[in-house]
């Protein structure tokens, strides 16, 4: 009898225990769950975006077009055009490579003024992408600015995803459309 | 003691059995596409004066007929209502008004009647339409709401709105939504080069007026939850704007004159504010303008993206998305701008939060893998539901009962990049009975009107 007692309350302390632990572990599961899913999200994201860049190699890199379809002048041998990872307003070196020359001919040109106009592809909510459009716009300007073509010549306005170049719905399209255009203003 | 269990487990049954066949005509709403209530609609009758003074006023052959078409699309619409076809019916409308004969339209399996008249009158030497219509509880073979109004002529399909909603209201214990309008964005025109104009319809996709030329870009028109008042977004001169729109007393003017773009408009829940998004110098951060004192006070204050804002409906509480973390997420702070506190955890990015009228619920937009959703969250970011899916859809705008989301949907185009379409469709709360609104050209950014109000 006494034995059976003192057995059956140390099966009680082991459930007892059991039953902590279990919580325990349910509870680190949880915080380490809740730490990992901003970063899961990031990645997922990320997978997203990664996914056409095999197949368009020489068009794309990383998913930045790098292609001249669409591509017009501001002046002679000078681009009017940049483009954009997705979400992202970071310039490529192709990008800064062509906004030192657009600064150049505008520093040559002092009484032209510009517009900068953002764009955004068809792949985001119409808000978030007019945000991201005078984002990318001002991307640019800054870097026009810093080669030597100051502010008030340069306008910047965005267009979210509301004037695409490329009416496709594919990799390639929205890469086109993901861009910020310089345009003569005067 | 098992027996006794068995007779309880019986008798509660059957206390349920028996609540069931007693409260007929009740519709439960919040489980969705259960078997729809089958109703009959009687055309309204008329007497031949008023028929022949319609059909000069109007147009219109049988205005009873027409009315009682307004009202049986609306009930249909809702998947709540399964409308029995007219030609079934075997009593006539006059007499039906007046005492149906039950028997009659239990045996073609009605369980709810509508009866009505319209008459013509004239008052202060104006023709005036005089509507008196009856609902029936077949089954229980008696009376469960009787109403007359008199208005225009011209008011014809609002008189069916407006019966629709009181008869939704009496079957369902829910306000209704049909004396409605939805403003939205009619697009027409190759991808690349859409003409955009603000549109304005009823609910049921009728009596569409166009508000804007279409020589400027417009975009996302929000309504006034109190009134038929309305923000949007131009792009007039090039400078992109928010304007403000009394579509009554046709006055516009522009609220957010800041130095940069405004964009993402709504009224606050008194009508009195504006929140809306101010972008400079690549920053984009939430501020409100006070309509009458023209006061504007920032309430975010960070590098990343803010906008989206919306108000919960007690004003307190302000639910907007924020790329803050790295990706486009949902948020919730205080009016001020205070305690902000991210909601959204789930896979994918979220965008474009919107508070439910009823205050529990914030439904989104969300992009995972390839494909938007639109979906549903407690204001606390739990319970999340996806309500559809598609390759691209967005901007999900509350009917004023709650029970109702409008959207709109983009299709995928071919490899020519040829087929592009924008629509309207809405769906139920419960994710049951998705719906293609009609619009006379393809339409984007809707916003659900309140009720209109006699």
């Amino acid at each position: 009898m006494n034995l059976n007692k003192i057995l059956k309350n140390v099966f009680l302390v082991i459930i007892f225990g059991l039953v902590v632990t279990a919580c325990a572990t349910k509870k680190t599961v949880k915080t380490t769950d809740t730490s990992s899913s901003s970063s899961t999200t990031a990645t997922t994201a990320k997978e997203e975006k990664a996914e056409p860049i095999k197949q368009l190699g020489s068009l794309m890199q990383g998913d930045v077009y790098i292609g001249s379809d669409t591509v017009g002048e501001l002046a002679s041998g000078v681009p009017d055009r940049v483009f954009f990872a997705t979400n992202e307003s970071i310039l490529t070196t192709m990008s800064r490579e062509t906004l030192r020359k657009q600064a150049a001919w505008l520093r040559q040109n002092p009484g032209v003024t510009v517009v900068v106009e953002g764009h955004a592809d068809e792949r985001g909510t119409r808000e978030y992408n007019l945000a991201l459009g005078e984002r990318r716009a001002n991307a640019a300007k800054d870097y026009l600015m810093t080669y030597g073509v100051s502010s008030d010549r340069i306008q910047v306005i965005s267009y979210g995803k509301e004037k695409p170049v490329d009416s496709g719905s594919n990799p390639l399209s929205w890469s086109k459309n993901r861009r910020s255009v310089t345009v003569k203003a005067n | 003691m098992k027996n006794l269990k068995l007779l309880i487990i019986i008798f509660i049954l059957t206390i349920f059995k028996f609540n069931y066949s007693f409260a007929l005509v009740e519709i439960d709403i919040t489980r969705g596409n259960l078997d729809p209530l089958p109703i009959a609609i009687s055309p309204l009758s008329l007497d031949d004066k008023s028929k022949n003074d319609f059909k000069n006023q109007l147009n219109l052959e049988d205005l009873g007929l027409e009315i009682s078409k307004v009202v049986e699309n609306n009930l249909k619409n809702t998947g709540l209502f399964n409308t029995i076809n007219r030609e079934a019916y075997l009593q006539k409308p006059d007499i039906a008004h007046l005492k149906p004969r039950f028997e009659d339209w239990a045996l073609i399996k009605a369980q709810a009647l509508i009866t009505g008249k319209v008459s013509s009158l004239t008052l202060d030497e104006k023709n005036m339409l005089k509507v008196e219509f009856r609902l029936w509880d077949v089954l229980a073979a008696k009376e469960m709401m009787a109403l007359s109004f008199t208005t225009t002529p011209n008011n014809w399909r609002r008189v069916g709105h407006v019966i629709s909603d009181k008869v939704y209201g009496t079957l369902t214990g829910e306000e209704g939504y049909f004396d409605t309008r939805i403003i939205y964005v009619a697009e027409t025109g190759p991808k690349t080069q859409r003409i955009k104009k603000l549109a304005i319809m009823d609910q049921d996709g009728f009596n569409t007026k166009y508000l804007t030329l279409g020589n400027e870009l417009v975009l996302t028109p929000r309504f006034d939850p109190t009134s038929q008042k309305v923000v949007y977004m131009s792009f007039f001169k090039n400078k992109p704007r928010v304007y403000y729109l009394d579509i009554e007393k046709g006055e516009q003017r522009v609220v957010g004159d800041f130095p940069g773009m405004t964009f993402a408009p709504r009224f606050s829940p008194d009508g009195k504010k504006i929140i809306m998004s101010l972008a400079k110098d690549g920053n984009s951060e939430i501020w409100t303008r006070d309509l009458e004192t023209g006061i504007q006070i920032q309430l975010t204050n960070h590098p990343s993206i803010d906008t989206s804002p919306s108000y919960s409906p007690n004003g307190k509480f302000i639910t907007f998305n924020s790329d803050r973390s790295g990706y486009q997420q949902i948020y919730v702070m205080k009016n001020d701008g205070s305690s902000v506190k991210r909601i959204s955890f789930g896979k994918g990015i979220y965008g474009t939060p919107v508070w439910s009228p009823r205050g529990d619920l914030i439904a989104f937009t969300k992009l995972h893998k390839g494909e938007f959703y639109i979906g549903v969250m407690r204001i606390d970011g739990t319970g999340e539901r996806l309500l559809t899916k598609n390759f691209y859809q967005e901007a999900p705008s509350w009917a004023p009962n709650g029970r109702v989301i409008i959207f709109y949907r983009e299709t995928k185009t071919n490899e020519k990049g040829e087929g592009f379409s924008a629509k309207l469709w809405s769906i139920d709360l419960t994710g049951y009975n998705e719906r293609l609104v009609k619009t006379e050209t393809d339409a984007s950014d809707p916003s659900w009107s309140s009720l209109l109000g006699n």
